[in-house]
């Protein structure tokens, strides 16, 4: 907490200043309030994370209709989570993650912008409008998925969602925004498409925590080995790293396979049983034809856009990819979940690779 | 808000275990946050009940429990209306297995209707899934859509104005579709990549295309084992209205049943008539349209084999193909008022099996099988009856898994 905050806080007492603990609820009683699992709290003017709560960002984020996040992760005891392969880790019941959606407000009106500072110190409830906090708990079954809609001081839990309507400014443009909160079993539509159906977390994995948190020099990997948040990481000379998507490092490719990877990967790999369409984007090993080059569509209904092949080799206006990407009908965009809006700046640089692709499809 | 919030402290105070002595409070109505929350909230044995009504819905419904049904009061009286969906690419999404749904309509969703990803033991009884502004290439792709499951039944349903398949079965594993009824859809029934299906005692009608039977490459498995019996397929005609580049937008109107690059195939006790371009097409991957090239992944079988049509009985068709080449055909062999025969073949035969187990046996002694001979540009498309007269081993019903 900022010490210029000290006098103040003297005052109002030496409780509010202690971050709250994090408190763990089994399945048959999960808090109506975001608040009663001590994780990520409003306390005034600002948000209050939880004792031992680690804020983290990822290299690569899901585009949510340009939504900025405060991700954080707890975990319980000295165990530490098991590192399994750099695509999934083993995280002790008893965890909690949280990740929270907001857009900073200018006059009053929710903005798009490409990033923040991650301070949570510095967060000002009165000039963002905080949208929702989802949870994902590990209990002894496995993982739940809770989405918490803010209301005023406090989030509520909402099984069903919910669907807010707000303003929103992108570059200049403001227009109203059907803000669609997942249900929990929506959920379950990104999170569980393993044969087993378990719902697992997405962005904890190597390639996407391999960063400073918000540009910071210090690694975040490093620092959960350092703190035995994380048990089992090979050498840091193994570790694949998805590219910083605001910087816009790497190349065109990297980019574009980083953003595929993260925003349709978590369907499209070869374990998921939901993708029914044999189309693979995570950042594997995959051959040009798995990941969509001369390859027609299965099921894609309108969402073809009249074209022929997911990928043609130098021709994105020709591919599939790109029309879902650039697309806003339900029916038609892709992913299914979670954006109603267009990330022009993604479907450029998926273009871009597309177009550098060689080959031609007969 | 304040009426989910309520709704949501008194599932978390008494959905589980609910309290001896209930306060006399009214029953709220049904609405359509009522089956939301408990699509949310279902555990393995529940049955959600939906009284009759008219419920809207905003977003896309998702079922992810195990052992559910789902239970309305008939298809035109229980109606789950999604003209106003904002979000979700279906009406009701559901990946839990032993799942019943029945005796409800789905209607106008964005994108398909019931789509039922992966589970095992699923049960579609008297569903209708319709889009009410009739054939529109706006329509979702897909009424009634189960993809990757196993022992699936599919009865006494109704499918109407799919912009791509009415009932269409993708990826599955022994499968009924029976009883049903498909309508102004561009695919009336579509069997896909699936592995065990009876197709039998529908009524197929106005759509593009009646009964499709179809392997498309690229995907996980392969599809063979498909019986086409006791339907009535009929007078589809309709222009086809499918999402160009889509699968289905190349079937030409007025096709009865469409047996594309599929194996071990059985059409039989059939009524097929009243199409334009042909009562039965049988072709390989090459010809269906939707792939320019020939180069399909080494493993894709693009070919059509061990097919067997018995028993049925034609009416008017192939007098006026929705295909120029199919229509020159017609004109230079049966003359301008003529028409094909009522089974046409493109003729692309797998070089590498030529035995008579691989050949489309024809033993309809009225039947005529056209041979386009598309792989040779057309150039000596005739009828050849000793080359499809041949019998393959019947295959056996499908019979699903008790539960």
């Amino acid at each position: 907490m900022p010490r210029r905050y000290g006098v103040v806080l003297a005052l109002v007492g030496a409780a509010a200043c202690t971050p709250p603990e994090v408190r763990l609820h089994p399945p048959d009683h999960y808090p109506e309030r975001l608040s009663a699992w001590g994780v990520v709290q409003a306390r005034g003017n600002g948000l209050v994370l939880g004792q031992g709560v680690t804020p983290y960002d990822v290299n690569t984020p899901l585009f949510m209709d340009h939504a900025l996040k405060l991700r954080t992760v707890w975990i319980p005891g000295n165990t530490g989570a098991r590192f399994l392969r750099h695509s999934r880790y083993d995280l002790p019941v008893g965890t909690v993650l949280s990740k929270s959606f907001f857009y900073p407000l200018r006059a009053g009106v929710a903005q798009a912008v490409a990033g923040w500072d991650g301070d949570v110190g510095r967060f000002d409830l009165r000039s963002v409008h905080l949208v929702e906090t989802r949870l994902l708990v590990r209990q002894s079954s496995g993982w739940d998925a809770l989405p918490y809609v803010w209301r005023g001081d406090d989030a509520y839990l909402s099984p069903t969602g919910a669907i807010e309507r707000f303003d929103l400014a992108v570059e200049g443009a403001t227009a109203p925004l059907d803000y669609v909160v997942p249900t929990g079993n929506e959920c379950a539509s990104c999170h569980a498409t393993t044969a087993t159906r378990e719902i697992l977390p997405l962005g904890i994995n190597t390639r996407q925590l391999n960063r400073g948190y918000h540009g910071a020099d210090a690694n975040q990997l490093a620092a959960w080995r350092d703190r035995r948040l994380l048990n089992g990481l090979p050498d840091p000379a193994d570790w694949p790293r998805n590219a910083d998507w605001r910087l816009g490092e790497g190349s065109t490719e990297h980019l574009a396979r980083s953003y595929l990877d993260a925003n349709c990967g978590h369907c499209h790999n070869p374990e998921s049983v939901v993708d029914t369409t044999g189309l693979w984007l995570d950042y594997g090993a995959h051959a040009l034809r798995r990941m969509g080059a001369c390859k027609p569509p299965i099921a894609a209904g309108r969402g073809t856009g009249g074209r022929r092949y997911s990928i043609v080799p130098g021709e994105p206006e020709a591919s599939i990819l790109t029309f879902r990407m650039a697309a806003t009908h339900p029916s038609e965009r892709m992913p299914e979940l979670g954006r109603t809006l267009v990330d022009r700046r993604a479907v450029d640089i998926v273009a871009r690779w597309i177009e550098a692709l060689a080959g031609a499809c007969g | 808000m304040t009426f989910l919030s309520t709704l949501v402290a008194a599932c978390i105070g008494g959905c589980g275990n609910p309290p001896e002595t209930m306060p006399a409070t009214p029953v709220p109505a049904f609405t359509a946050d009522t089956l939301m929350l408990a699509l949310e909230t279902a555990q393995p044995g529940d049955v959600i009940a939906v009284p009759e009504g008219r419920f809207d819905f905003r977003r896309g419904l998702t079922l992810t429990a195990d052992g559910v049904t789902i239970r309305g009061a008939g298809m035109d009286a229980s109606v789950l209306r999604f003209a106003e969906q904002v979000a979700g690419a279906e009406g009701l999404l559901v990946t839990g297995s032993d799942f019943t749904i029945e005796d409800l309509a789905i209607e106008d969703t964005a994108g398909d209707a019931l789509k039922i990803n992966g589970g095992r033991n699923i049960v579609v009884r008297r569903v209708r899934t319709e889009w009410t502004n009739g054939p529109d290439t706006e329509n979702g792709a897909y009424g009634i859509y189960p993809v990757q499951t196993e022992n699936t039944l599919v009865e006494e349903s109704v499918a109407i104005g799919a912009s791509d398949a009415g009932i269409y079965v993708g990826q599955s594993r022994n499968v009924i579709v029976r009883n049903s009824r498909a309508e102004w859809n561009v695919a009336g029934i579509e069997i896909e990549n699936t592995v065990g299906a009876d197709v039998h005692g529908n009524v197929a009608t106005r759509n593009t295309g009646g009964i499709l039977v179809f392997n498309m490459p690229d995907l996980p498995q392969a599809g063979h084992s498909t019986r086409v019996f006791d339907n009535d397929v009929l007078d589809n005609s309709t222009p086809n209205f499918g999402a160009p580049g889509s699968a289905v937008a190349s079937v030409p109107a007025g096709s009865g049943i469409i047996v594309t690059a599929n194996d071990r195939v059985e059409v039989f006790d059939n009524r097929i008539g009243g199409h334009r371009t042909g009562n039965v097409l049988i072709s390989s991957y090459f010809s269906a349209g939707y792939s320019g090239e020939r180069e399909v992944q080494p493993t894709f079988d693009p070919y059509p084999e061990t097919l067997s049509l018995y028993a049925n009985t034609f009416g008017r068709g192939g007098h006026e193909p929705d295909l120029a080449e199919l229509d020159a055909v017609r004109r230079a062999l049966y003359g301008e008022d003529g028409r094909l025969p009522d089974i046409v073949w493109d003729g692309f035969r797998n070089p590498e099996k030529t035995g008579s187990e691989f050949a489309i046996c024809v033993e309809d002694p009225d039947a005529d099988l056209l041979d386009l001979d598309a792989d040779d540009g057309y150039a000596n498309p005739g009828v050849d009856a000793t080359a499809h007269e041949c019998r393959h081993e019947r295959l056996a019903p499908v019979r699903l898994a008790a539960r």
